[in-house]
């Protein structure tokens, strides 16, 4: 009896040429819905790009009654409201981070880590209609009258914070934008203050230094690349949020001084109109936006992924 | 002052920011928790369960939308989930450094952060304007590619984790590599592998933008996989909007229902998650 049967050996080698090619397709597929994202848009977005031509990134108009469509309102809404967002989620997650990683009693890291991670796993669509039932009466009560009368005479920043309270607009989309990337910017920089060598910190700690001190000198210099990951990360999510800001932004086609007053951002304006949208210069235009998205969180989100590479090959590397 | 204290008072002020900045998160997540209670407990009745949404201004249920949204899920899953264990497969045994891993890897993690609003529109240009119209089918389409990130990464992650030693020992009885990866590395990374297809489910769950215009939404029971079909974010999107109070409370009761779903699947995966670190030591 042979051993070593030649017909089993050529099955073995057909069935292995098989999986491989089945595990490849799979991962190439990868590369094809990429691909296929961006050839659509650009394909579904060409009538309005053709018809319009640069202006309409330039033109605040939107009009469906007379089929003129330009983007630069949704395109200020999605800025600011992420700028904003970030404006008060870095802080915030930077302070969580630091709490996890060096405050934290051992006891209550994991809960508390669990917690922080939960928040990320809460739907979009939570957090919009608790940001119109709550959080949006709560600011139009009590944060937005304080802001107008003691922020709205201010030079400079004065504009930012006239008119009447709304409760939805601008700033509440920034507010709900911030609750929601926080988690995730506390995550990526909890992750990168614990790469810190507890040797760098404990030479801090015996020269004298104090937590604070230790932090500001010694973690944060060397987590600088993971921490800026970490916020573009956030910023690429902020950026593309749908639901939420849709419930709380108010959809007014125009550019307000004020941050109070109504705005819209791209994906909202989407979310919103995409399926009453008639006529295929209408659908064209939004599809446009959603190009324009494209690029904006492609761009921001594969910067922030070559920072984080870049840090977790230096870890690999003896110190 | 001397300088002594002020480095203290410094300290101190830096430390109390950071302990108030973890407090309002948590209490965020309190507020959210406890709005949806409050308001979910008031709308949810046997009801929900049992019967179609309502026209407006009457009675109802969820169970349509709650229906839709289960097929969907699950059609984004068996789609979604082959695709995405195969591909990690590829990255985590055959095409381990090769440059063409490391670009899919990179495109990978883009998608898993991508707007999923465009994976929507995506859907819409290849599928629904090709079909003439909105359907289940196309919906579950829109989440499986939304699936694909997520159970590859964790594949790959688990398939690492795996000791060399198995694969070597497989290899040298004259396994091949489908065979060593079929009988060795996915039973030892099975509860990975698992963990990796619960968060996928977490994720695609509760997605809203990708399903607003491809699967779009349906007042009625539908079976049809080539129709509009309903689920629950959708309908959680038109009714908490709309001016109906019987509508806003069926919001409300889908609302806690959705999110108590997620909130299970994702503590149940990083429980496993947890085990398995606690069992085989920190990942490699």
């Amino acid at each position: 009896v042979a051993i070593i049967d030649p017909g089993h050996a050529a099955k073995q080698l057909i069935l292995e040429r098989i999986f491989r090619s089945a595990t490849m397709a799979a991962a190439m597929l990868v590369l094809l819905i990429l691909g296929g994202v961006f050839i659509s848009l650009v394909h579904g977005a060409w009538p309005a790009l053709k018809h319009f031509g640069f202006s309409f990134v330039t033109r605040e108009i939107w009009n469906p009654v007379t089929d003129q469509y330009g983007a630069l309102a949704p395109i200020y809404g999605t800025v600011v409201t992420s700028l904003i967002a970030m404006l008060l989620a870095v802080p915030a997650g930077f302070g969580v981070a630091l709490f996890l990683t060096e405050l934290c009693p051992p006891l209550l890291k994991r809960p508390i880590g669990v917690a922080v991670e939960l928040l990320a796993a809460v739907p979009s669509i939570i957090f919009g209609i608790w940001g119109l039932f709550v959080l949006a009466p709560v600011l139009q009560r009590h944060v937005q009258p304080w802001l107008i009368a003691h922020l709205g005479g201010v030079a400079v920043i004065g504009p930012l914070f006239k008119g009447p309270p709304f409760g939805i607009g601008i700033l509440t989309a920034s507010v709900v934008l911030a609750i929601m990337v926080l988690p995730f910017i506390a995550a990526t920089m909890r992750d990168v203050f614990d790469t810190v060598p507890p040797m760098l910190k404990e030479s801090g700690y015996g020269l004298g230094a104090t937590t604070w001190e230790v932090i500001w000198n010694v973690v944060v210099p060397h987590s600088r690349a993971g921490m800026v990951g970490g916020i573009m990360l956030g910023l690429g999510r902020a950026l593309g949020e749908t639901m939420a800001v849709t419930f709380v932004i108010g959809n007014a086609h125009r550019i307000s001084s004020s941050l109070l007053a109504p705005g819209t951002t791209i994906s909202s304006s989407i979310a919103n109109e995409f399926t009453e949208a008639v006529g295929d210069l209408y659908t064209s235009s939004l599809i446009a936006l959603g190009l324009l998205l494209f690029f904006i969180t492609f761009t921001v989100i594969a910067a922030a992924q070559t920072m984080l590479y870049r840090l977790e090959r230096s870890k690999g590397a003896p110190a | 002052m001397s300088r002594r204290t002020l480095r203290k008072c410094i300290n101190g002020a830096f430390l109390a920011l950071s302990l108030l900045a973890t407090l309002t998160g948590l209490a965020c997540l309190a507020a959210i928790l406890w709005t949806l209670i409050s308001h979910g407990i008031a709308g949810l009745s046997l009801h929900v369960f049992t019967e179609n949404t309502p026209p407006p201004g009457s009675e109802g249920g969820l169970l349509n939308a709650l229906y839709g949204s289960a097929v969907m899920t699950l059609l984004g899953i068996l789609i979604g989930s082959p695709i995405g264990v195969l591909a990690g497969t590829y990255l985590a045994e055959y095409g381990k450094t090769s440059r063409i891993s490391t670009l899919i890897r990179f495109i990978n993690d883009i998608l898993l952060s991508a707007p999923s609003i465009i994976i929507g529109l995506f859907i819409y240009e290849l599928i629904v304007v090709r079909m003439g119209h909105f359907s289940a089918l196309a919906g579950g389409l829109a989440l499986a590619v939304l699936a694909i990130p997520v159970t590859l990464r964790t594949t790959e992650d688990m398939l690492n984790l795996v000791p060399t030693g198995m694969k070597d020992s497989s290899a040298a009885l004259g396994a091949y590599p489908w065979r060593t990866t079929i009988s060795v590395l996915y039973p030892a990374a099975r509860s990975g592998i698992v963990t990796g297809l619960l968060l996928a489910i977490a994720r695609i769950s509760g997605e809203t933008a990708p399903l607003l215009f491809t699967a779009l939404n349906n007042q009625f029971w539908s079976n049809n996989l080539n129709a509009p079909m309903a689920n629950l974010p959708v309908v959680i999107f038109q009714f908490a909007l709309s001016p109906y109070k019987e509508w806003q409370n069926l919001a409300w009761a889908g609302a806690l229902v959705i999110t108590v779903t997620i909130l299970i699947l994702s503590v149940s995966a990083r429980v496993i998650l947890a085990l398995l670190q606690s069992q085989r030591g920190p990942a490699r």
